[in-house]
């Protein structure tokens, strides 16, 4: 990764909407570096930016402060006429598809082509391609009233990548669809991102979605950037509040558990899939109670993370320490 | 009489469907400029939005048969005559491109703002908003509106009858209503009643028919 040239670098920008008796900052001093070929993630609670910050990418909201750098051009020197053509090089989804709902699959596909004065001939060519490569060549003629959620998002996805953008940008992309139909998704994603070389930048406010495709994510929350990581290791040790708020997401019940202390296990993938806790507790001799998990299976690795209550002696609690140590289980204690 | 009645049906259609597309020559233009320049629209003008909506609502606001007579002058300037079906038409065509132009604008309003975000994330300009976004994505509203606009001109039109302007108002004022021939205006009635269900009817299936969002 870090002999990769960045694509996008966001320097001290800031947005603010302005109004009569109206002043909102929705973004304030975000610096990012996004690189080419990776995928992206940026969450946040809703309010918390990140729409604004996605529009802010292509110019789509014209930033209050500081600059986009996009392949090395600064996004505030152009003129209009060049953003429009930049935009081109950005595709972008949405989470309600936004397809022109009187035309037909195919052409919508051909949409932004025609705007980019593509021949119509060349621009259908083009479309059957894409439209081979999302899975719906069968539907080229269909409206986007006939079709599924999963279905109009492939839809978009051809539509998005009709110019040969550089980046995709997805707002929500998957929040609107199901989960088995959010996988099949994501799953086309890494296809095009690892096919095509396209890097693609995932907002979302679910972390499970970030779990699955990003390599690196960025936690914005009031307007700024609270914390910008690897997946993993924003995942294990979240440092920021709000990470820690969405990582836990659903399950805002632990605070209520009042008292003892609590220890979060994760499972990282390196652990294989054995019974990690009932071995600690025959081996330490000592019961703790299991207050949330959300685990998976991957290929018979097991991630995702595990809360228990400790024991309240100090002496079980050292012994249950000690075991995750030796068999190399990241833990932390929760407060 | 039965002739009169035919040339007075012929009358009215000549001069709703002249004023109509007349009317819309007009009213298009101005409903596309006040959705395109409103605040939130793709290209803000607020000065000049509201400009032409202060316009539009003055032009609304003056009844019909008001308006009629008011644009004498400038009618006689422009046909030559203040009398006969051409005489109507001017001051139908001022008096509905106002209200095509809100039709046109609530029409264009109801398009999905995403599909407008998606099309400038693409790098389209305003003009290719307007014309390959929102007049077809609006296209099943606008034939609606049209409906709407054809009925309203044949209405207005009959009111050209208290200045002998010829169709079927004038037939139904100078015969029933002068001369209290109550039948022959309740013919003139029941024609005009078939002629708006017509016109509806054709702007329903229309409408339908170019609808693709089932």
């Amino acid at each position: 990764m870090a002999e990769r040239e960045p694509i996008i670098e966001l320097i001290g920008l800031g947005k603010v909407f302005e109004s009569k008796n109206n002043y909102v900052k929705a973004l304030e001093d975000v610096n990012l570096t996004i690189y080419e070929g990776e995928i992206f993630g940026i969450i946040g609670l809703s309010g918390a930016g990140k729409s604004t910050l996605v529009r802010c990418i292509n110019y789509l909201e014209r930033p209050t402060s500081g600059k986009v750098i996009f392949n090395k051009i600064d996004l505030s020197e152009l003129p209009e006429r060049e953003l429009l053509k930049i935009r081109r090089s950005m595709g972008m989804i949405f989470q309600q598809f936004n397809l022109l709902m009187q035309r037909n699959v195919l052409q919508n596909v051909c949409f932004p082509l025609e705007i980019a004065g593509v021949a119509q001939k060349e621009a259908q060519k083009r479309a059957y391609e894409l439209l081979k490569m999302v899975g719906l060549s069968d539907k080229a003629k269909a409206y986007p009233a006939q079709l599924s959620g999963g279905q109009k998002q492939r839809v978009a996805i051809a539509r998005a990548l009709a110019t040969n953008p550089k980046v995709l940008l997805c707002d929500e992309a998957t929040s609107a669809l199901d989960p088995t139909t959010t996988r099949s998704i994501l799953e086309l994603l890494r296809e095009i991102n690892r096919n095509l070389g396209i890097t693609i930048i995932v907002i979302t406010h679910e972390m499970s979605v970030i779990e699955e495709i990003c390599s690196r994510v960025a936690i914005i929350d009031e307007s700024r950037i609270a914390e910008v990581g690897d997946v993993e290791e924003v995942f294990m040790r979240p440092k920021s509040k709000i990470a820690r708020k969405l990582i836990f997401s659903g399950v805002n019940h632990i605070e209520h558990f009042e008292g003892e202390d609590k220890c979060r296990i994760i499972f990282d993938g390196r652990t294989s899939f054995e019974p990690v806790i009932a071995n600690m507790v025959l081996e330490c001799r000592t019961p703790v109670n299991i207050m949330f998990a959300d685990t998976k299976d991957i290929d018979g690795k097991a991630f995702g993370q595990m809360v228990i209550q400790l024991p309240e002696d100090e002496s079980s609690k050292k012994r249950i320490f000690a075991y995750l140590e030796t068999h190399k289980i990241p833990y932390e204690e929760v407060i | 009489m039965p002739a009169i009645i035919a040339k007075g049906i012929l009358e009215t259609f000549y001069v709703v469907l002249v004023s109509s597309f007349m009317g819309y020559a007009m009213g298009l233009p101005l409903g596309i400029l006040l959705v395109v320049t409103d605040k939130e629209g793709i290209a803000p003008k607020v000065s000049l939005n509201r400009g032409i909506g202060v316009v539009v609502n003055i032009l609304r606001s003056i009844p019909f048969v008001i308006l009629m007579v008011a644009l004498m002058p400038f009618t006689r300037f422009v046909v030559g005559t203040t009398l006969g079906p051409n005489a109507l038409i001017v001051p139908l065509v001022i008096g509905s491109a106002p209200y095509i132009a809100r039709l046109v604008e609530s029409s264009l309003k109801e398009v999905d703002h995403g599909v407008i975000e998606a099309a400038r994330s693409m790098g389209a300009t305003p003009a290719q908003i307007v014309f390959k976004v929102l007049l077809p994505e609006a296209r099943p509203s606008l034939i609606m509106g049209a409906a709407i606009a054809v009925i309203t001109i044949l209405g207005y039109s009959a009111m050209g009858g208290f200045v002998g302007a010829g169709g079927l108002g004038t037939i139904a004022i100078n015969y029933g209503y002068y001369r209290y021939q109550v039948n022959i205006m309740l013919v003139t009635v029941v024609i005009l009643i078939i002629i708006v269900q017509g016109f509806q009817e054709i702007g329903n299936r229309l409408s339908k028919r170019a609808d693709k969002r089932l």
